[in-house]
């Protein structure tokens, strides 16, 4: 009984994530384009399937994820093997980045890109060999921030330090990289982190912060997605000065 | 018949993502921690939870609001719908000629990051973590509300064809400079919240949102000019996350100041 009405709350507040989109969409629908929404059943049963998928993710948010990130973490600060604690961070940013499949596709408008600027040649087989690279080249670029980022938790440096450098060198790199990547570049920083990796590494870092004596969970425990999205614009700009 | 194919499909997909963390979290737990997962049937059925929920809430997308989106887009960045909107009938279209795709943009970037699942997640962490002095809704309407910004000021970008590096190197000067100024605890999960506001729902979206307009713009190259969007949709929360800090701190230090002085006039007043 109890399951079921915390089980219908959670359905409850996924309507009303869901609402703004319904509102935005009807307006637009109704007053500017002057049409009559195409396909009312489908969009509705869609809508319901959203719904449905969002309280089940948060309800395994909750259950799952947060928890298990948490108790790693723990483990790691108690058994104190720092060169462990990296290369498990550096086997999470890379593992889940390389099979991501917004990757999968930017890395291959980045193919067609490269191949229509004749930077490489003009057949599939170069063109998949350039994405694979870049792919590979975005998740070692992964795996080397969540990397960095653990190790500043750890330490407990202060964040803005290694952002600023970050910025610098996406606009120091942007002077000299080829026109035709900058966009893709700029665009893959927000392509990496997935809605499975994010409540995953989020949970790790608070949960290091916790667990490390003198290392505060608001201030220390947040910014390894932001590393995560930072490093890859850098390499793919990288990339494509090198090709 | 077609749906259970898609459920199948999206599923199977879903479980290929899942599959790398789960084989790296358990082979660390096993090989190098060498310890047992506390509560390991309730964390499995957990993950069981995430495997459902975003399997349904992909096939949900794609059936629903996607092709809605996406058709949307396409209507509004149509030059004979812009032309029915604008009195200068014949002449070139100004920049200002598509104020309806920028309410747009504007409009469906904050409705899509209100649902985003990513920065839902961040929200409750964040408001576990800060005891509640930052709430679930007030980060993720924060966020949303520089989604909002950014992706409007992308499409226009896009319209007036100018580098999009100025704005993005503009950008970063701002963030630099309120980092300076924001509260230490925020500077962590502003910067943060500008990598999750863009996964699901989100980038989908913006992105025919950017290639409809770029291909149907004269002299608009949708290879080069169509990207972009998404970078702005990850720079401009961080600005509105810090400044939704900023501005819960300047408003406790009135609330703080007004207290003391009414605290005084009464010591005053009895004196």
């Amino acid at each position: 009984m109890n399951q079921l009405r915390h089980f219908l709350g959670s359905v409850l507040s996924s309507v009303r994530d869901l609402l703004p989109i319904v509102l935005v969409v009807a307006f637009f629908q109704a007053v500017v384009i002057q049409q009559p929404v195409p396909e009312i059943g489908r969009i509705l049963s869609g809508s319901l399937l959203v719904i449905l998928g969002l309280a089940f993710f948060v309800r395994g948010l909750e259950q799952g994820l947060f928890p298990i990130g948490e108790s790693i973490a723990y483990a790691f600060a108690r058994k104190g093997n720092l060169a462990w604690l990296l290369v498990f961070a550096f086997a999470l940013g890379f593992g889940t980045t390389i099979a991501e499949p917004a990757l999968i596709a930017v890395a291959e408008e980045a193919a067609e890109i490269a191949a229509d600027a004749r930077v490489i040649a003009q057949d599939m087989e170069a063109m998949e060999e350039y994405a694979f690279g870049l792919r590979l080249t975005v998740a070692l670029s992964v795996g080397f921030a969540i990397a960095v980022g653990v190790y500043r938790i750890v330490r407990g440096w202060p964040i803005q330090y290694f952002i600023i450098a970050g910025y610098i060198g996406v606009v120091i790199m942007t002077a000299f990289a080829p026109p035709e990547i900058i966009g893709i570049a700029y665009d893959s920083g927000g392509v990496t982190t997935s809605t499975v990796t994010v409540p995953l590494v989020t949970a790790l870092g608070v949960g290091l912060a916790e667990s490390i004596k003198g290392r505060n969970p608001m201030v220390d425990g947040f910014g390894l997605i932001a590393f995560a999205s930072l490093t890859p614009m850098i390499f793919v700009m990288a990339y494509g000065m090198i090709i | 018949m077609e749906l259970l194919y898609e459920l199948a499909k999206t599923g199977l997909e879903t479980i290929g993502d899942v599959l790398p963390i789960v084989a790296i979290i358990f082979g660390f737990q096993l090989l190098v921690l060498r310890q047992r997962i506390p509560n390991l049937k309730s964390v499995l059925i957990g993950f069981v939870y995430v495997l459902i929920g975003l399997t349904l809430f992909l096939v949900g997308l794609e059936e629903a609001l996607f092709p809605l989106g996406r058709h949307m887009a396409v209507q509004l960045t149509d030059p004979a719908f812009i032309e029915r909107t604008t009195a200068a009938v014949g002449s070139a279209l100004q920049w200002d000629d598509y104020k309806w795709v920028y309410l747009f943009a504007a409009a469906i970037g904050f409705a899509t990051t209100i649902a985003e699942p990513a920065l839902i997640a961040v929200a409750i962490k964040a408001q576990q973590v800060s005891g509640g002095a930052i709430t679930i809704w007030g980060l993720r309407v924060a966020v949303a509300i520089g989604v909002a910004i950014g992706i409007a000021l992308g499409t226009f970008r896009i319209v007036t064809g100018t580098p999009l590096h100025y704005y993005i190197i503009a950008g970063y000067i701002i963030v630099v400079i309120q980092t300076v100024f924001a509260p230490r605890m925020i500077i962590a999960l502003a910067y943060d919240s500008g990598g999750v506001t863009t996964s699901t729902v989100t980038v989908p979206l913006v992105t025919a949102l950017g290639l409809g307009l770029a291909s149907t713009i004269p002299g608009r190259s949708a290879l080069l000019d169509g990207f972009g969007l998404i970078a702005f949709a990850s720079l401009f929360p961080i600005m509105a996350v810090m400044g939704y800090a900023q501005l819960g701190e300047w408003w406790q230090r009135r609330i703080m100041k007004k207290q003391w002085k009414d605290k005084t006039e009464n010591q005053g007043g009895s004196d």
